[in-house]
């Protein structure tokens, strides 16, 4: 009886006993995840819904503007400007307004989003003077539609006015002022297609939301039951713990980007430039760092809902801070030291550059070991705060 | 001294939590197969205590051995060599019940064929054959807290921590419950048991009770009532825990 202890240490070769214990871990934790019908939904609805219609409403092309016409001067060139405007495709003739502040009522009950004053004088100006002053007005409540309106109405006022002018100037004599035209090519993204632009970086959303907060869902879940206060008091060390915990969520990572991808091909052509080998190399990287996250994340709530508050938080941040919607380029420099620190913009800068110009392992190489050392520390950070004992 | 025939040795174990002192230096020794009731008001420090002793918690001073190993140094030992009921539910809802019994087996490192042989056997012992494959969540509370016992003791330990283990079942599952702990130490495992049941006191071989941190009585239940000259192990609570200042948590 004395030695039954030490017999029995005897008796267990370690190693063999903590691949036993790992294995007994991932079993269980299998089970409950193919057994949640909440996560089974998660796995296939999420990436379907996200993928198949959150691009069509990610698309930065303004369209339907609405127009107001305030038109003083009646005449054949202010018709053909009108029709010019109208025929572009972006804008939606709402009316035409008597007086400027007709116009302004349609703004303020928000019908209109332009207004495009034609003066009295504008033909008669055109023709004599060689010149002519149009007013425009904007609703600048919606910043993006105003600006973006604004411009292509002034761009589509100058290719008018250039073919006012070139059918004036007889062919020989020159033309007095000096124009440049700029013609431009988009590269990688030939038709400026923007789904090609968002699909890739919802996917790297979708990858970051099933890593980081399921897995710290579901570890805060065992804490809210009392089950992790059972393993605490078996012989399972931490190290099992953790990745009985992070080995299912990380191979869900991958099976999401998967069904992902091919979404992405079948709904809307979308076929990678580059290898897939590099995307999911780099998937295996990131999804570890997120899964350091998320075990962060757990070790710093005590029930499902602090963890989901938080998550819902981070997830705002992430995505906002990323890149995803809006360039990095034109934040401010404390923004962009914020992006910098944020996963999300390394998984979604590499995406891009993968599937529109297909970078290889070389060119994504900065990306990846930054990537690895997020891994690293939050995994560290997160082992060092994850108390099997107080 | 640790003898052979101990299973649990304290001394002056204490554990503060900041000023304030949850286990005040409390002393006591359980024997090898003894039913040893650790009763105490909430609040009085049982189950920090508990957690101690199962190598959750590290004390601030004192000392400590739970089957033979030291409570700072040895708690992978310890682990290895208990088994723990806490008073919330701790098996897995969403496994089945041979799933939980072969999981909880499986991390204390049984044979596959240990596993399978038992569980056929605590099955049958435990009229479950019927429900082995069904979700723990599906059945009543009173097999499921007969359930979680049987796979507490099911790799064998030495010790077995039981917190509350009856909380909230019925008198006659109650009954059967203890009747499974008396068989349970008749096969020589140590039982630590915390309960505000008093007719369950009465089952121990010996209880201590915890009055603020520290144990202000440990004896036989019938030496107990005998001191304290009164009937039953309830006077016997009251006298000792009306003297508490703590406000119960």
């Amino acid at each position: 009886m004395l030695n039954a202890h030490a017999l029995r240490q005897l008796a267990e070769p370690g190693e063999i006993i903590n691949m036993r214990t790992l294995r007994f871990l991932l079993q269980k934790e299998f089970r409950q995840i193919f057994r949640d019908p909440s996560i089974i939904r998660i796995i296939f609805m999420m990436p379907s819904i996200q993928l198949l219609i959150l691009p069509w409403a990610a698309d930065y092309e303004v369209k339907n503007i609405q127009l107001s016409v305030v038109d003083h001067d009646h005449s054949q060139y202010s018709r053909q400007l009108v029709n010019k405007v109208t025929s572009s495709g972006y804008f939606k003739l709402q009316d035409y307004s008597g007086s400027y502040l007709n116009a302004m009522q349609h703004i303020e009950h928000d019908e209109a989003d332009l207004v495009l004053e034609i003066p009295a004088d504008f033909e008669k100006k055109l023709i004599r003077e060689n010149e002519a002053t149009l007013f425009m007005a904007i609703n600048a409540i919606n910043g993006v539609k105003a600006n973006l309106g604004g411009a292509y109405l002034r761009s589509i006022i100058q290719d008018y006015n250039r073919e006012v002018r070139l059918k004036w100037v007889q062919l020989p004599r020159f033309n007095p002022e000096l124009q440049i035209e700029v013609t431009s090519s988009n590269w990688f993204n030939t038709s400026m297609n923007y789904k090609y632009f968002m699909v890739p970086g919802i996917l790297v959303v979708l990858v970051t939301m099933v890593g980081a907060f399921l897995a710290s869902l579901n570890i805060v879940r065992e804490k809210e039951i009392g089950t992790i206060e059972q393993i605490n008091v078996t012989p399972v060390k931490k190290y099992h713990f953790i990745l009985g915990k992070l080995i299912p969520f990380w191979i869900l990572g991958l099976l999401i980007l998967t069904i992902g991808l091919t979404l992405a091909r079948v709904a809307y052509g979308i076929v990678p430039t580059g290898s897939l080998l590099v995307i999911y190399t780099f998937a295996a990287v990131y999804l570890l760092a997120v899964l350091g996250l998320g075990l962060l994340l757990s070790t710093y709530t005590s029930n499902q809902q602090q963890a989901m508050l938080l998550s819902f938080f981070m997830m705002m941040v992430f995505i906002l801070l990323s890149g995803l919607y809006t360039s990095i380029d034109s934040m401010p420099a404390w923004a962009k030291a914020i992006t910098r620190v944020n996963p999300v913009t390394y998984f979604i800068d590499v995406m891009r550059m993968v599937v529109l110009k297909g970078s290889g392992l070389k060119d994504i190489s900065t990306h990846l070991f930054t990537v690895l050392g997020f891994a690293v520390v939050l995994n560290t950070w997160a082992v060092i705060h994850y108390k099997k004992r107080s | 001294m640790i003898t052979n025939n101990t299973a649990i040795q304290a001394e002056t174990l204490t554990k503060r939590f900041g000023d304030f002192t949850a286990v005040d230096a409390i002393s006591f020794e359980v024997k090898k197969g003894e039913i040893f009731g650790f009763l105490g008001a909430n609040g009085a420090g049982k189950t920090t205590a508990m957690r101690m002793l199962c190598g959750l918690s590290i004390p601030t001073s004192g000392k400590a051995t739970v089957a033979g190993f030291d409570v700072y140094k040895q708690t992978e030992h310890i682990k290895r060599s208990i088994g723990y009921m806490s008073q919330k539910f701790s098996l897995y809802e969403d496994l089945t019940v041979k799933e939980n019994i072969r999981f909880y087996a499986g991390i204390y490192g049984k044979s596959d064929a240990f596993i399978k042989e038992k569980t056929a056997f605590l099955l049958k012992e435990l009229h479950l054959e019927a429900e082995a494959n069904k979700l723990v969540r599906s059945l009543p509370l009173g097999w499921k807290q007969k359930l979680a016992f049987s796979v507490a003791i099911f790799h064998e330990p030495e010790i077995v921590f039981l917190d509350e283990p009856t909380g909230g079942v019925d008198p006659v599952t109650r009954r059967e419950f203890w009747n499974m702990i008396y068989k349970a130490a008749e096969s020589g495992i140590t039982i630590f048991v915390t309960t505000h049941y008093m007719d369950e006191a009465e089952y121990c071989n010996r209880v201590s009770i915890m009055v603020d941190g520290r144990i202000d009585a440990l004896d036989t239940p019938a030496q107990l009532k005998r001191t304290f000259e009164v009937r039953s192990m309830d006077e016997v609570f009251l006298k000792l825990a009306r003297k508490a200042k703590r406000a119960a948590d």
